[in-house]
């Protein structure tokens, strides 16, 4: 192992070399620049296949290695070396992040192929793969914290990648801003973990700060503290309950971007931060189970937002959403349910980026149409992305061989292991993840049916749908195959739970409430029920081009369930009202104060300029006065001194 | 003769003096007043020396003839350069400087 580690840093160093070029060269790179993109990522790609095969030939105990490059900073009792830590967690994270990200990157060659600025999108590209390397394989939490700002730079410039010369140019800008200013919120909290870290156990380097000594020197208020600013810094980059506004509107960005950074890994990063910081969560039992109400919460939201989108992008976002939700409710559970929440994000990351790019790939047959009630029986003309869409889609609704039952099927089954004094909790997660996984049939199916299902076609008349060029079908065809099989080749005999033990250590296994093959079979029944539902509604029924008025549930869903107003009214207009009260505050209490002190000054000015009449014998008198009264005040004083 | 008499004269001259720079309008007048001024203040200090036996008061009174003397060429030049711009050599003409 030892042998290759110096390979390790260029995993970080080839896209970012790549991004410099890009950016800095200019136009003289427009000709090529999309190749070196991809190349760049490609290699990165290599290097981790290399490095991981290394690591599978390694003895389990010495898989985790931390590989010291350089002191990066050292201030006062702050020493911070600038390094790299591999082990099967962020192994598993550089093979997801350069894989699907090469294939996305392939993707986009032809996506772009009429942009004008596709240099500068390839660009932007590498630098989120360089900023999402650097975050999972940093070996403290101040460079993890520069990876985090990273992805989350690269991801408000491509969201707003298209902010000129189109008519939703201004949509998409402000659709940047508001990710990045949400992203702002759940930074904070990083920043505030990692100045409570630091002063609870004195470091901020993982192989420090969670180890069992520095664990367990901090107090349990401390480390519930820490667990939360932990978890509000995941919300914000995993759009989790209550920051979750952003990734709807992300999707103004191009479609492979969402499918790199709003589907596969950027906001995977907050579930990498949960389960890289397990030590500390599982000393503060208050803060994990926050995490799994958050996820809770977050999947039935992202479920419920999902089936009242009609467009296919937003759809897509708010299954994002809901699927993160699953692995923040894993990563909560403690050892049980790590190894299924980063086995649930790996799979995830190959299905919904199919899913993204079949999006993609039927935008780009639809003149950029994202409407599903304008699509309809597309799957004679686009037979590649039906299929390879239509094994994501088995992925996603969990369906046993594909990728998506052995994950999703392991946190189902650890949300019912019963939590020792709070018999509750089995059941309550335990029903939660089962309805989620219903409405998540439900939504998805609604998706598959309304865009390649039914009798009539919904278009308009002068679309001419085709399958796309073999560029963007191949990387649909690896990701199709990823989907289907990931999961069973990972997830039989537990490969990857014994893969990630290393990390995330040894689970005791316990019984949950219900027997397995009763949950298995139960959350099977709901899903089918689920899609038949969505079937018979949108595949046997002929689908509205105008969407109907609906429940007030639906169109609640349609408007994210209000969360745009709800932040308005609890948020913006109370800052709005605080910032209304200082700046009046400064004009009227502060500005007046301050402006009382040149008035005065002014005032006595005023007043002693009448003595300066510009008469000389004026001044002559006032001097003469002024010694005269002297002498007097001088010789009562010493006639008084005398006299005692 | 008893010392109280020169410092009588003296302050009797310098009052003179005080009283005319402070009511004459004429600058070359106020200028006498001055000259007569430093001239008592002078006539102090001689005789404080002789009082006390030693030099330092003479000395100080050569230092304000000297004085006085590069004091008279400044004021006169000044004096006579106003009288030709403002056809005046009243010091109350000369009043720019208000405040």
């Amino acid at each position: 192992m030892n042998d290759v580690i110096g390979l390790a840093p260029w995993l970080v160093g080839l896209p970012l070399i790549g991004a410099a070029i890009l950016l800095l060269g200019g136009k003289a790179t427009d000709r090529w620049g999309h190749w070196l993109g991809v190349a760049a990522s490609a290699a990165s790609a290599v290097i981790g296949f290399i490095l991981m095969f290394r690591m599978i030939g390694t003895p389990a105990e010495e898989r985790s290695i931390d590989h010291h490059l350089w002191t990066w900073l050292s201030a006062g009792g702050l020493d911070v070396d600038l390094g790299i830590r591999l082990d099967p967690l962020s192994l598993t994270f550089v093979m997801l992040v350069t894989f699907v990200g090469t294939l996305i990157h392939v993707y986009s060659v032809a996506y772009m192929d009429h942009d004008p600025h596709r240099r500068r999108f390839f660009g932007y590209l590498n630098l989120f793969v360089a900023a999402m390397l650097t975050l999972v394989l940093a070996d403290s939490y101040l460079l993890l914290f520069v990876g985090w700002e990273g992805v989350g730079l690269a991801s408000y410039l491509l969201i707003g990648f298209w902010d000129t010369g189109r008519p939703s140019a201004r949509e998409n800008a402000v659709a940047a801003k508001k990710a990045f200013v949400m992203n702002r919120i759940g930074d904070m909290g990083l920043i505030a973990a990692m100045a409570l870290l630091f002063a609870g156990t004195g470091a901020l380097d993982f192989g420090t700060t969670l180890s069992d000594d520095a664990v367990g020197s901090l107090s349990e208020p401390t480390a519930t503290a820490i667990g939360l600013c932990l978890l509000l810094a995941a919300c914000g980059k995993s759009a989790q309950f209550p920051l979750q506004a952003w990734l709807g509107d992300a999707m103004a960005g191009p479609t492979p971007v969402s499918a790199l950074i709003h589907a596969a890994t950027m906001v995977t990063a907050g579930v990498y931060l949960m389960v890289r910081s397990g030590p500390i969560l599982e000393a503060a039992p208050t803060a994990q189970l926050v995490v799994v109400i958050v996820g809770a919460v977050t999947l039935l939201f992202g479920a419920v937002v999902g089936t009242a989108k009609d467009d296919i992008k937003k759809a897509l976002a708010a299954s994002t959403m809901s699927q993160i939700g699953y692995m923040m409710l894993a990563a909560g559970l403690g050892p049980a349910g790590y190894a299924f929440a980063i086995f649930h994000l790996l799979t995830h990351g190959f299905f919904k980026a199919g899913l993204f790019l079949g999006a993609g790939s039927v935008m780009h047959a639809m003149d950029d149409q994202t409407d599903m009630r304008r699509f309809g029986g597309l799957s004679r003309f686009l037979p590649i992305t039906w299929i390879t869409m239509g094994l994501g889609w088995l992925a996603i609704l969990g369906i046993p061989p594909f990728s998506g039952f052995w994950s999703k099927d392991g946190i189902i089954e650890a949300a019912f292991m019963p939590v020792e004094g709070q018999p509750w909790r089995a059941w309550v997660f335990g029903t939660v993840a089962v309805l989620g996984a219903a409405i998540t049939a439900f939504y998805m199916t609604r998706l598959f049916f309304m865009t390649f299902g039914g009798r009539r076609p919904r278009w308009a008349e002068n679309q001419h749908p085709h399958e796309s060029s073999p560029l963007m079908w191949w990387p649909l065809v690896f990701l199709g195959v990823g989907s289907a099989a990931l999961g069973a080749v990972l997830g039989i005999g537990g490969t990857f739970v014994t893969w990630l033990e290393p990390v995330v250590g040894h689970a005791e296994h316990h019984e949950p409430v219900l027997p397995v093959p009763v949950i298995i079979t139960a959350t099977l029944v709901v899903v089918v029920l689920g899609a038949l539902l969505a079937f018979r509604m949108y595949a046997v029924s002929l689908v509205p081009e105008e969407a109907p008025r609906g429940s007030v549930l639906t169109r609640a869903a349609r408007r994210d369930l209000y969360q745009d107003a709800a932040n308005e009214t609890l948020v913006l207009k109370p800052a709005h009202g605080v910032a209304r009260l200082v700046q009046v505050g400064d004009r009227d209490v502060v500005d007046r104060g301050w402006g009382a002190l040149p008035q005065a000054v002014s005032w006595f000015g005023a007043a002693f300029r009448k003595a300066q009449s510009g008469y000389v014998r004026s001044y002559a008198a006032g001097m003469a006065g002024g010694v005269l009264v002297i002498a007097v005040v001088v010789w009562l004083v010493a006639g008084l001194g005398g006299a005692q | 003769m008893d010392i109280t008499n020169y410092v009588v004269l003296a302050a009797v001259l310098f009052a003179i003096g005080a009283t005319t720079v402070l009511l004459r309008r004429n600058a070359i007048v106020v200028f006498m007043g001055v000259e007569l001024m430093l001239n008592a203040t002078n006539l102090a200090f001689v005789t404080f020396a002789r009082m006390h036996g030693d030099l330092t008061g003479q000395v100080l009174a050569f230092f304000v003839m000297v004085v006085a003397a590069a004091e008279v060429v400044v004021g006169l030049a000044i004096i006579v350069t106003i009288f030709r711009t403002r056809r005046s050599a009243s010091v109350d003409d000369v009043n720019l400087l208000r405040g």
